[in-house]
């Protein structure tokens, strides 16, 4: 018998339901056309639900998918059949307010797809092969973050060219804005 | 540079704007050439593993070349001191989930970042060396696990202490030397840590009963603060509950104060898990519910969806087997029908429902029927349902709950839901004699405009036979001859059935189906042709010989006697030669069902229009097939019914040895399975001794020994014993498993020539009456007792003296008699002080027996039994009532 709390997945959809990320924690569908069919199936029952103030829920084939939509950006966490909703309620609002935090308020396809690394590293912080590791949205955010603000690296690490390009990347962004 | 990726430029225009438009595999592939560069760009590098990344979680697969050149490619990246690209490194390594002998070329530059002094680098080097190590691995880096779980860093701790767990179900015993580090971390202060412990802290435990109920104790006492624990807790002590739970109905259940207080709790988490865990004890009195009822009534009415959601996800269960401690919350319950969330308005409805009063019934109905237009079928299929056993609970309610129903059959809607429909309609037509009449023509209506050839001919089968019973059968016929014209070729044989029923029950009839069946003598289909000729024949319409009323009517309306699993799998073992098919050798018992079935609520056999449950029936066709291959046995006839196989040592031990009682008319075989659990040694000349001393009427007439039997592959020796015909005789034997040991050379796997004589005792084994009798089910447990009649009828009275309760009473008399419990009625709902049983089967020499079991229990818990039993032979009938007056 499982008595551990554990999540089935944890999906980021956009708001026509393609898959921006997505993490799988059990086999139960062990292809990705499984998958698909699933993301489709959570999407298109929830899509006309209003879960934007708070988190909404319903049962899908035999899971509980707690979920909740943010800007263009559907968030969705999926448990057993008699997982306690209110655990992945927490383990979804964790997820969404650290992708809020860590886009900076702008939770859409776009800066989301641009920011895919701290999506998935955020991912990653959050659930470990089904089981929680982190519920806590600052906390999670904090420890993608430190480990993404010096992604560019000390300068002493970059070669003369590699600084003289960066240089040249910011003059003309700051050119043509 | 080429960077697509950072490039803002050209946005706005549209939305559709992805970094990874037009992304090839190939194309990400050949940049990731640049990790072997001599200069490593971590941003550059960074982003080319993002898209692998991508590409992996939109789905794209790497061939084994691929994935093994990227993984290299990517330890390079070890080289680079730079955090953010460190911890795509990590992610890459994770998701490519390299094979072993990939994975020792990382595990240096891992064990390093293991023992690093950025905690970072220490907790995800142990979640990835953790997650693609194998055993061989493990003994070196456990020392710096042990390490890890109490490292003051949380992020570590909880890093090891879950990685604990996943290793745990690969390599337990190393995992188990880490218990006294777990243990520390269970006090530690951060609340993921003790939640990540104490989970590992239980499954380290968990086959030992004693230390987890030592645990549950210690922690219960509060020094758990995370919620996440506290549920964790909830759930050991539940299970602790459960398991010392034989002597909860005299003194106070214990741990229950603990449960009770975690209703307080300041996290809605744990008063869930609280509440929910007080709903499912064994046995829960209402004085137990009241306090997580009350809770649960509050959450009903929070804004919060998922908390609505559970709180009445959970009462609709309570409702299940406590309905009454339900109806405090129904005002509640009513105001959630019109939620926003249709989940929880018909979790709403179906709970209501159940706790509703007669009084209540009209106007649910009235709020059902506005809120039925705008669910989804599934949701629908559930009301359906629950207004089906209100139906039962409130017979006097049938007219509207029938209205509704019909009303509803009109309505769009999938198979699945039109399905629900009808099998409701026809089970309170079975139910209700009142309903009958106006249900067979909705019914009859419905398949006017049916588009689903199943429940076409569904129906058309139960009209024919409850049809004919009605005052007016007549006004039937024209809804069935319908059918012939205007449906498909299934649809018309079964309607060509239909009305040959009507024939031969209605003989004022007769006349006019004759005319009828002609027309479709000359229908397209060779099925229908051939049934209208059959029936035409044998109801006399061709002025041929007309058959007995009798065999007419058997042929008609008898049902099938072998399960139809049973009858498929013997035609098809039939091999076409002079003999033909015999129905009578079609083996009759019903294998008891797979547990998943059972698992489906609500989904009684027998109460729908489906046919009887049925199982596979493999095991006995190849113990026929076994026996009859064996020369000592082929003439005792006719197999009768094998046992389940009974153990006859304990796990564990040197030889195991389970026996399979083969029971034939005039001969009982003991089937011994033997399987040799030791490599070493070989077993010769194995036979069972059997001492029929304290079994009278056997004798012994042939046994087979097994030449030789190998370590790990089970053989069979067979005993043959004679009784006398007919006669249920039973007895107790004692057995020996006699043999010659051989040792076996481990090496070469060859056997000594010189072996040894051995014996040894097995435990002992019983025939008992039982075994004489096969469970077969039957559909209709009512209208089998009524046409059984009442000529060998037997009733008698029996006290059973004190029991735990009903549901053992029940099954002990289930398991002396061995027959089939039919319509569900082995169940007893809790706490109820009187059941009635009813048990079907058959007994030796093909005979149907019927049982009624009434039981009752009185304050001191000792149980009244009275039996009646019918049967188609007095003997038989008499023979039961000795089976339990003698059990």
């Amino acid at each position: 018998m499982e008595l551990c709390p554990s999540v089935k997945n944890v999906l980021l959809l956009d708001s026509e339901g393609n898959r921006v990320a997505a993490k799988y924690y059990c086999d139960d569908w062990p292809t990705n056309s499984a998958k698909e069919a699933f993301e489709k199936a959570v999407f298109t029952k929830t899509q006309k639900t209003n879960a934007r103030t708070e988190a909404e829920i319903a049962m899908i084939e035999n899971n509980v998918v707690v979920y909740k939509f943010v800007q263009s950006l559907h968030f969705f966490v999926t448990g057993g059949e008699d997982e306690n909703e209110l655990i992945l309620a927490t383990v979804l609002q964790g997820f969404c307010d650290a992708v809020g935090l860590l886009l900076r308020g702008h939770v859409d396809r776009r800066e989301a797809l641009e920011n895919l690394d701290l999506i998935l590293m955020c991912l990653d912080e959050i659930v470990d092969g089904g089981i929680i590791l982190e519920t806590d949205p600052n906390v999670i955010a904090g420890k993608v973050a430190s480990q993404s603000v010096d992604a560019g690296g000390p300068l002493s690490e970059q070669t003369i060219s590699q600084a003289l390009a960066t240089a040249r990347e910011h003059l003309t962004r700051s050119l043509l804005n | 540079m080429a960077q697509p990726f950072v490039k803002k430029d050209d946005d706005d225009e549209e939305a559709e704007y992805s970094p990874f438009l037009g992304i090839e595999k190939g194309a990400v592939l050949q940049e990731a050439r640049v990790f072997n560069d001599p200069q490593l760009d971590p941003r550059r590098c960074s982003q080319v593993i993002t898209k692998l990344l991508y590409l992996l979680n939109q789905g794209e697969t790497f061939t084994k070349i691929e994935a093994t050149e990227v993984f290299f490619a990517v330890t390079k990246l070890f080289q680079s001191r730079d955090i953010g690209l460190r911890r795509m490194v990590y992610l890459m390594i994770k998701e490519l989930s390299p094979c072993a002998d990939e994975v020792i070329i990382v595990t240096s530059s891992l064990m390093k970042d293991m023992n690093s002094k950025t905690d970072m680098y220490r907790a995800n080097a142990i979640r990835v060396l953790c997650r693609i190590t194998d055993g061989t691995l493990l003994t070196q880096i456990e020392r710096y696990l042990k390490q890890a779980i109490v490292d003051k860093n949380p992020v570590v701790a909880s890093a090891a202490l879950v990685s604990g767990i996943h290793i745990l179900q690969t390599n337990p015993e190393i995992v188990k030397r880490w218990s006294n580090e777990v243990q520390e971390a269970v006090q530690s202060r951060a609340a993921l840590v003790q939640f990540h412990a104490l989970a590992l802290l239980h499954q380290i435990r968990q086959n030992d009963r004693l230390a987890v109920s030592k645990l549950v104790t210690s922690l219960t006492r509060g020094s758990v603060r995370s919620p996440l624990a506290q549920c964790l807790l909830i759930r050991y002590t539940s299970q602790v509950i459960h398991e010392s739970a034989s002597n909860s109905q005299t003194g106070e259940r214990p741990f229950f104060d603990y449960l009770e207080s975690c209703l307080r709790h300041k996290a809605e988490m744990v008063i869930l898990e609280a509440a929910r865990a007080i709903t499912e004890l064994n046995g829960v009195t209402s004085r137990e519910l009241t306090p997580a009822i009350t809770v649960l009534q509050l959450f009903l009415s929070s804004s919060k969806p998922v908390l609505r959601f559970a709180a009445i996800r959970t009462l609709n269960k309570v409702a299940m087997t406590h309905p009454m401690a339900v109806t405090n919350c129904n005002i509640d319950m009513e105001s959630l029908i019109s939620d926003q969330n249709r989940s929880i308005a018909t979790l709403a409805i179906t709970t209501l429902l159940k706790t509703g009063n007669e009084s209540s019934v009209d106007r649910l109905m009235k709020q059902i029927t506005n809120f039925m237009s705008d669910i989804a079928d599934e949701f629908k299929i559930v009301v359906v349902e629950a207004i089906r056993s209100l139906c039962l609970k409130f017979p006097l309610k049938y007219r509207s709950l029938m209205n509704f129903l019909s009303n509803i059959l009109r309505e769009e809607g999938g198979f699945e839901y039109k399905k629900a429909i009808i099998d409701s309609i026809v089970i309170l037509i079975r139910d209700i004699p009142e309903a009958k009449e106006s249900g067979l023509l909705h019914l009859c209506e419905f398949i006017e405009d049916c588009e689903f050839t199943y429940l076409s001919t569904q129906i058309l089968h139960f009209l024919g036979i409850e049809g004919p019973k009605t005052s007016d059968p007549s006004k039937y016929i024209r809804y069935i001859y319908n059918r012939v014209h205007l449906e498909n070729a299934t649809v018309r044989a079964s309607a060509v059935s239909t009305m040959a029923k009507f024939g031969a029950k209605v003989e004022s009839l007769k006349p006019r189906i004759f005319v009828l069946l002609r027309r479709c003598l000359l229908d397209s289909d060779d099925e229908v042709r051939d049934r209208a000729t059959l029936y035409l024949n044998t109801l006399g319409g061709h002025g041929s010989e007309v058959e007995t009323d009798e065999n007419m009517n058997e042929f008609l309306f008898g049902s099938l006697e072998v399960p139809l699993v049973n009858l498929e799998t013997s035609l098809k073992n039939y091999e076409p030669s002079d003999e033909s098919f015999d129905i009578n050798s079609v083996p009759k018992e019903i294998k008891s069902q797979p547990l998943a079935e059972k698992k489906a609520p609500g989904k009684k056999p027998a109460t729908g229009l489906a046919a009887p449950p049925s199982g596979p029936a493999t095991t006995v066709d190849a113990y026929e097939r076994l026996l009859s291959s064996i020369a000592e046995f082929s003439s005792f006839g006719k197999l009768f019914k094998s046992s389940a196989p009974v153990e006859l040592t304990e796990a564990g031990t040197e030889y195991t040895v389970n026996v399979v009682k083969h029971i034939f008319d005039r001969h009982v075989v003991f089937q011994y399975n033997c399987t040799n659990t030791i490599p070493e040694v070989l077993l010769e000349n194995v036979a069972v001794i059997v001492d029929s001393s304290d079994a009278e009427e056997f004798s012994e007439v042939a046994s087979k020994p097994l030449p030789s039997l190998p370590y790990d592959s089970p053989g069979q020796t067979f005993v043959a014993f004679e009784k006398p015909d007919g006669v249920t005789a039973i007895g107790k034997f004692s057995n020996i498993l006699k043999f010659i040991v051989k040792e076996v050379d481990p090496s070469t796997g060859e056997a000594e020539e010189d072996g040894v004589e051995d014996e040894y005792q097995l435990e002992d084994l019983e025939v008992v009456a039982a075994d004489y009798i096969l469970k077969v089910g039957v559909s209709n447990f009512r209208n089998a007792w009524e046409s059984m009649g009442a000529d060998y009828e037997r009733v008698d009275e029996y006290g059973l003296g004190p029991r735990e309760n009903l549901t053992e009473a029940v099954n002990a008399v289930i398991n002396l008699l061995g027959m089939q419990p039919c319509e569900g009625t082995e169940v007893v709902p809790s706490n109820s002080r009187s059941h009635s049983c009813l048990l079907s089967g058959v007994y030796i020499g093909n005979v149907k027996v019927l049982v009624r079991l009434s039981f009752g229990i009185d304050g001191q818990r000792d149980v009244a039994m009275k039996l009646a039993v019918r049967s188609e032979d007095e003997s038989v009938s008499d023979a039961i009532h000795e089976i339990v007056a003698s059990g």
